[in-house]
């Protein structure tokens, strides 16, 4: 294979001090290159690459979607895409440049002859470069096409090469339940080997979700109180403040378990809870990942909540409540809001709860870490006249506002020795003036050089929907009504009963 | 984006300072969102009449703006202080989550006389542990070597001293007390990063070996970039670097690689850009990869054994020289360890 031969070549010197390590030379495929990702993400992504130079020196872009059009037409619409949604204003000529670089092949996902199509492309890209270039298939489409897309690649021979690496993009979600992720990987493994495999939540490509790891294990004065001894419990929030917009169709069948806590916060919870691994290699950090996740088990339905929004007041504006929103169906069941309570089995985290919650027309928009720390053993305060010692509680916030915070105890001035909490924070914002990249930048990159650190593996999947299959089966086996909350507030008093006594949820 | 200014004539460091507090103290009681930037402490000597076109250049770094600006702006006859602060930070949206990020800004005007111990003046103004960065664009040296006890980073030019060994010689001794920003470098980046990408590929990691003559192509008046991009390849590649001899308007020469002699071109042109205009690295072979400046990126030739060339478009937009700047801002804070063995080698190549 070729990874073989590359990893036994000498080094490149060359590379030494660089920042931007040197791309194989690459044709991305991306199916699906029509749809609403493609053009809101993928397409600008690739524009902002090519503005920095970080493109391979010989890229070429192949989109295949069912709308018949032809290149221009695509080029077309790539460039308003590209206009439209790039973090950056594009340079005309490098817009063009990268636009002469883009191909358009009109394909039913389930038709060979789109896949011959393709493979002449591909072989003609090739003797254009005078060489033979990397293979990224990039699948951006509703999910029921990825296994037909993967069985067709590999009926049409284009799943291996002799000469260049292969590889396999797989956006989310990878199964919507344990049976199907495991029925899809099977069709995967089957074609591809998992090596060959980038699954992509693009949550890993955020630059402060990497920066949960680079917090705990670059610094020393977390790793001591980082266990059941120090922390009390932690909370994980993914809270919108908009609705469901115009994706019933997807929400509905979906709901806020599947949406985000089988996959993105699910990987909150590993980074927060894994073990440091021996290094930042990608088989490393996942290994230590999927010890995590493998050491929950699947909460008891009392361990879980669920809720839909109703009408309310967001923002000052009256909104819809879930059942009212276009395209819903009545008397859907489907959560808009999913709270539960996880335990991580081993000795680090025996008996600390991990309290996740999620839910659309929340009060605000917020993605957090809270760790909890214990109470000091002893109070030689008094706490009248002030609200006393609280607990420590180290927050890490994802978004809005990128940061770290720390709650200490500090003496209000004054005669009396009355305590109070204050912060200390850092926030991103005010510490790098540098404007982050967006994930599917980092991400793209990482899969053309063939980085899988920032992808989910397979057992990782695997061990996320063990975690969440049950609560599914207990939910639709309950046919009672589903609990409300008002749009513009922090969640059903559920939840509430969920955290407590003695503990409450975060104020969001 | 809205400031809020104080000045004052005559003047002390300690008085500027508490200026200063008083007018972030004032800042964080009007705006709960006002948060400062806490990056890095920019130390800028200027003529005090050049000052503007400084400015205008920090002006338009954008995002890789330093935290803390102080200007010590240098005037003839002066003997007092006199100077301004400015606190100025982007127009708060007030939704929960949100902050307005600030910049302070103090421009001391001071004598000639001061630069000998402009470091008193300075240190007070320094935000504490925040790095700090030294940049002369006009000379100063005296200003420079008084604030190196303050400074870890220092921002040079190599391209603005006349001559480029003298430049280089500087720089080496600036590396021994500081980390060094040269915008030279940074110039050749690109350069450098397409030359490493081009030998990536297994089979042309080979050939790193076999190469026997390099050509730099490089507008008149940034040699010391072109010198320091040949003493990257000499020092990466364990070539032996000797003196280059001017031969009309061109620099030529030879560095000693294990496998033969390698010739090195440093050919000026008159028009582009500063930086480097293009590059050309041949093989014993025959074959030979070439980079030039074009539209949208660097127009890239390959010409293989028999003589067949291929050309493309390696696509990248130009920096321009804020960018090149704003850059040099952000290495400030980041650590490349092939600039001063390129140095070393580049004061051999120019010596």
């Amino acid at each position: 294979m070729a990874v073989e031969t590359r990893t036994q070549a000498a080094e490149n010197p060359l590379v030494e001090g660089l920042e931007r390590l040197p791309v194989p030379p690459t044709a991305l495929v991306i199916f699906g290159a029509t749809g609403d990702l493609a053009h809101r993400k993928l397409l600008p992504a690739l524009y902002n690459l090519a503005h920095e130079g970080a493109l391979p020196e010989r890229f070429e872009l192949v989109g295949v979607a069912r709308r018949e059009k032809g290149k221009e037409d695509f080029r077309g619409e790539a460039q308003s895409s590209i206009r439209e949604f790039s973090r950056r204003p594009p340079s005309e000529e490098v817009l063009n440049g990268l636009l002469d670089h883009v191909y358009y092949i009109p394909a039913n996902f389930d038709d060979p002859e789109g896949y011959r199509a393709l493979a002449e492309k591909l072989d003609k890209l090739d003797e254009q470069a005078g060489q033979p270039l990397n293979r990224d298939y990039y699948l951006s489409t509703a999910p029921e096409f990825f296994p037909v897309i993967v069985e067709q690649l590999k009926a049409a021979g284009l799943h291996r090469h002799d000469k260049v690496d292969v590889r396999v993009i797989i956006e989310k979600p990878f199964g919507t339940d344990l049976a199907s992720a495991r029925s899809l990987q099977q069709v995967v493994h089957d074609v591809f080997r998992e090596r060959q495999v980038f699954r992509i939540d693009h949550y890993l490509g955020k630059e402060t979700v990497q920066n949960v790891m680079a917090f705990r294990f670059a610094n020393m004065m977390f790793e001591p109180i980082w266990n059941r001894n120090f922390i009390d419990h932690i909370q994980i929030t993914g809270a919108e403040d908009i609705g469901i917009g115009s994706r019933a169709g997807y929400y509905d069948q979906s709901g806020a378990l599947r949406d985000l806590v089988q996959n993105h916060m699910l990987q909150l919870v590993a980074l927060t809870c894994m073990e440091p691994p021996a290094s930042f290699e990608a088989n490393k950090v996942r290994d230590e990942k999927v010890k995590v996740l493998t050491a929950i088990t699947p909460p008891p339905p009392g361990d879980t909540v669920r809720a839909q929004y109703t009408t309310g007041t967001v923002g000052g504006e009256e909104v819809p409540g879930y059942l009212e929103e276009e395209g819903v169906p009545d008397g859907s069941h489907t959560e808009t809001y999913a709270a539960i309570c996880l335990e991580v089995h081993n000795w680090r985290w025996a008996g600390v709860p991990i309290y996740l919650r999620t839910g659309k027309r929340l009060a605000r928009k917020v993605t957090e870490i809270a760790v909890q720390l214990k109470p000091v053993p002893h109070l030689a305060f008094q706490s009248k006249g002030s609200v006393g010692v609280q607990p420590n509680q180290l927050i890490l916030t994802v978004q809005p506002n990128e940061g770290v915070s720390l709650s200490l105890g500090a003496k209000i001035p004054g005669s009396t020795m009355r305590i109070r909490p204050v912060n200390m924070e850092f926030l991103y914002g005010s510490a790098f003036m540098s404007q982050s990249p967006e994930a599917y930048e980092r991400l793209i990159m990482d899969a053309m050089r063939g980085d899988a650190t920032l992808f989910t593996r397979n057992d990782e999947v695997d061990a996320q929907w063990t975690i969440i299959d049950p609560i599914l089966e207990a939910w639709r086996a309950d046919s009672g009504l589903v609990p409300a909350y008002e749009a513009g507030n922090a969640g059903p008093p559920e939840a509430d009963a969920l955290i407590g006594p003695g503990r409450e949820w975060r104020k969001l | 984006m809205s400031e809020d200014v104080w000045s004052a004539r005559d003047t002390t460091p300690s008085a500027i300072e508490a200026a200063l507090r008083e007018l972030l103290g004032r800042r964080y009681k009007e705006d709960r969102a006002f948060v400062p930037a806490r990056v890095m402490n920019l130390v800028v000597i200027v003529e005090r009449g050049f000052r503007g076109e400084v400015e205008n250049r920090l002006a338009r770094v954008g995002r890789y703006h330093p935290s803390r600006l102080i200007i010590a702006a240098v005037e003839e006859n002066r003997t007092e202080l006199d100077a301004w602060a400015t606190v100025a930070a982007e127009d708060a949206v007030h939704k929960p989550g949100h902050i307005a990020v600030g910049r302070e800004r103090i421009e001391v005007d001071i004598g000639p006389q001061h630069l000998e111990s402009l470091d008193t003046i300075v240190d007070p103004l320094l935000v504490s542990d925040l790095a700090t960065m030294i940049w002369a664009p006009h000379g100063h040296r005296e200003g420079v070597e008084s604030l190196r006890r303050l400074a870890s980073i220092v921002l040079i030019d190599s391209q603005d001293e006349p001559e480029v060994h003298e430049a280089f010689e500087r720089a080496s001794d600036l590396t021994r007390s500081a980390y060094v920003v040269d915008l030279a470098w940074l110039r050749s980046t690109p350069w450098r990063e397409r030359v490493a990408a081009t030998f990536d590929p297994p089979p042309m990691r080979r050939s790193l070996q076999a190469i026997d003559k390099v050509v730099v192509r490089h507008r008149s008046d940034s040699t010391a970039a072109a010198a320091l991009f040949c003493g990257w390849l000499a020092s990466r590649l364990d070539w032996r670097p000797s003196g280059l001899a001017r031969r009309g308007d061109q620099l030529t020469g030879h560095c000693r690689a294990r496998r033969g002699e390698v010739t090195l071109e440093l050919q000026p042109e008159h028009a582009g850009p500063p930086g480097l205009g293009g590059v050309t690295i041949a093989m014993a072979s025959g074959e030979a990869v070439s980079l030039d400046r074009g539209p949208g990126g660097l127009r890239a030739a390959r010409r293989a054994r028999d003589g067949g060339e291929q050309t493309w478009t390696v696509l990248g937009a130009s920096r321009g020289e804020a960018g090149i700047l704003g850059e040099g801002v952000r290495q400030a804070l980041l650590r490349d360890p092939t600039y001063t063995p390129a140095l070393e080698a580049g004061r051999v190549l120019v010596g």
